[in-house]
């Protein structure tokens, strides 16, 4: 990748963090660590690779994000806004009353979002569909979703995990958001779902081990899943939770917690901070 | 009697199924690995490039008919009601309901009629759970001119629509010039007594039960509500501020299901009167033959007889 697009990514990525914490700030409640943490991921995706066009959200050609685990909306609203989809406004509005900016993703309110999620374990579900939609039909648009790696626990996933690579849907690509915490500990902790790429490699899927803060690592991922035919390709990127605001950096407590006014402040000063040096 | 055709209503929801897809180039059909049970292994014989076998993993098969709902196809997905309403209610809910995507769930082996796989299988709680999701469209025919009219009327609806088939062969009521139409309940006989709102194979048994209620000089209306919601509730009141009582049967727990359904919908009509409700009350199914089962749990005649005839002396 080179320095001017890694560089237009890294400010588009403080840009979609500052729009989430805006919006968990407004709405007093939602999910900043889980945003945070695959933040760089989405803003990859919408800024630098999927096949989207926000002038038409329903376009059958688009290429497809279901956010598997939802309630990261905070991260796929601020990235949609920026994209252009609907007025960087509606990110104040966010869980309110008369919003269009649900608590998790719906395509009833949102424009731009592609599947309604929230209850874990289903988007994967809903993406092979939607891949398997692109096969039938002879498109060749692709689809991308991301989990949790708290979400994988669920046994949805594994029922979809079989049947995507029993089904050769190399039309998709997942990412698990390795960032090891979920509310009740770490995932160890809680229901251990290491090894995570043994676990998908067993069940036939092209399989990346990556850095998911690092923008060329993902690039590359992305690319190369591109060109693996036949298996659908699971990215397995370990991240940060809370990922660009110091305090809330691999924090439990951050999972489904709103910064108060002074932690709001803070944590804008730091990504503003960031972003001015990154304009410079 | 031998001119009497018997077909279970799954038989026609696979027939069904074949028809449309001749015509209709976005159907597609998943199943759990039960296409032969369900029926829908017609249609995968027929066109094997428009089926999918998901395998036994009925959470993820509704999570991709969503997902192919969503490109732009119209999604039948079976497999037993026990599975697609119980198992994969969730799924259902969030995946393709809340969304209002255009699946339609063909579950069949409803109710105690299943027989011998016992109570496991036997699903009398599936219209209650359907029932409660927003915007759900449930249809349960009561004989296979139905199933296939319904099978048509769900593919021109656009949104998600359960449907309810059976495993047992059951008589044919209607004849090929039956219309059918989404939330229209069907006046089968007009009557002064007492109303009942019968579905799915019920409704052949309140025929039945109407007969022998005329001998004891009471004059029965027999409503089909095949479409459990939206419920016709028009025909309910009219029927109701006719007769005066109303007894429902259904091969489903008493609970959640028509019986629950037209009493709210009389209750709120602010004229109340007496409703009495045949169906599965409150218990588990077990294995047996079919019609046994029915007998034992109280789905026929006999039982719909009893109960009209005590909402007539409650009026």
């Amino acid at each position: 990748m080179d320095k001017k697009t890694l560089k237009e990514l890294e400010i588009s990525a403080c840009k979609v963090r500052l729009g989430i914490i805006e919006g968990v700030f407004n709405a007093k409640s939602g999910h900043p660590g889980g945003s945070l943490s695959c933040a760089d991921i989405i803003t990859y995706l919408y800024f630098n690779h999927m096949r989207v066009n926000s002038e038409n959200c329903s376009d059958e050609n688009r290429d497809r994000f279901v956010l598997s685990k939802g309630h990261a909306a905070p991260a796929l609203y601020a990235t949609l806004a920026l994209k252009g989809f609907f007025p960087v406004d509606w990110i104040k509005t966010l869980r309110k009353i008369d919003s269009k900016l649900q608590g998790h993703p719906s395509i009833q309110y949102t424009p731009g979002v592609d599947m309604s999620t929230g209850s874990l374990g289903q988007g994967i579900s809903a993406a092979c569909g939607m891949a398997l939609g692109a096969k039938i039909g002879g498109k060749d648009f692709r689809v991308y979703s991301i989990l949790g790696d708290g979400e994988i626990q669920e046994g949805q996933v594994w029922e979809a995990a079989m049947y995507a690579a029993a089904k050769k849907l190399d039309n998709l690509c997942i990412v698990i958001d390795n960032n090891n915490l979920q509310i009740d500990g770490t995932v160890e902790e809680v229901n251990s779902p290491y090894p995570i790429p043994e676990k998908f490699q067993s069940f036939g899927w092209n399989v990346i081990k990556i850095d998911g803060h690092d923008f060329n690592d993902i690039n590359d991922a992305f690319e190369a899943a591109k060109e693996c035919k036949g298996k659908p390709t699971a990215i397995i990127a370990k991240t940060i939770k809370g990922k660009g605001v110091s305090f809330m950096e691999n924090q439990v407590g951050w999972h489904g917690t709103a910064p108060n006014a002074q932690q709001y402040e803070d944590a804008v000063n730091e990504l503003k901070d960031k972003l001015s040096a990154l304009e410079r | 009697m031998s001119d009497i055709i018997k077909t279970a209503t799954r038989e026609a929801y696979g027939k069904a199924l074949v028809e449309l897809g001749a015509i209709n180039n976005k159907v597609i059909v998943l199943d759990a690995d039960l296409a032969a049970a369900t029926k829908t292994g017609m249609f995968k014989k027929a066109f094997p490039d428009k089926f999918i076998d998901t395998g036994i993993a009925e959470s993820n098969m509704m999570g991709v008919a969503a997902g192919l709902a969503s490109t732009g196809y119209t999604v039948f997905a079976s497999t037993f009601a026990m599975f697609a309403a119980g198992r994969a209610f969730e799924q259902v809910r969030n995946s393709i309901a809340y969304p209002h995507l255009n699946v339609k769930i063909g579950a069949t082996h409803a109710g105690i009629s299943v027989g011998e796989d016992g109570a496991s299988h036997q699903c009398c709680e599936d219209i209650g759970l359907m029932r409660t999701i927003p915007g759900m469209v449930i249809i349960n025919p009561a004989d296979d001119i139905e199933a296939r009219a319904a099978v048509f009327a769900a593919a021109e609806y656009e949104g998600p629509v359960y449907m309810r088939f059976g495993r047992l062969a059951v008589p044919r009521i209607f004849d090929e010039k039956y219309k059918f139409e989404i939330g229209k309940a069907v006046k089968i006989k007009d009557g002064a007594d007492v109303s009942i709102f019968a579905t799915g194979l019920m409704v052949n048994e309140a025929i039945e039960a109407a007969k022998i209620l005329a001998d004891k000089g009471i004059d029965a209306e027999i409503i089909n509500i095949h479409t459990i919601k939206p419920i016709d509730s028009e025909a309910v009141i009219a029927s109701v501020t006719k007769t005066g009582c109303a007894v429902t049967a259904e091969e489903h727990n008493i609970i959640g299901g028509l019986g629950s359904a037209v009493c709210e919908t009389v209750c709120e009509f602010g004229k109340p009167v007496p409703v009495l409700r045949v169906g599965v009350e409150d218990k588990f199914g077990r294995s047996g033959p079919a019609v046994d089962l029915l007998h034992l749990y109280g789905l026929d005649c006999a039982h719909i007889v009893e109960k009209a005839v005590k909402a007539f002396s409650l009026k």
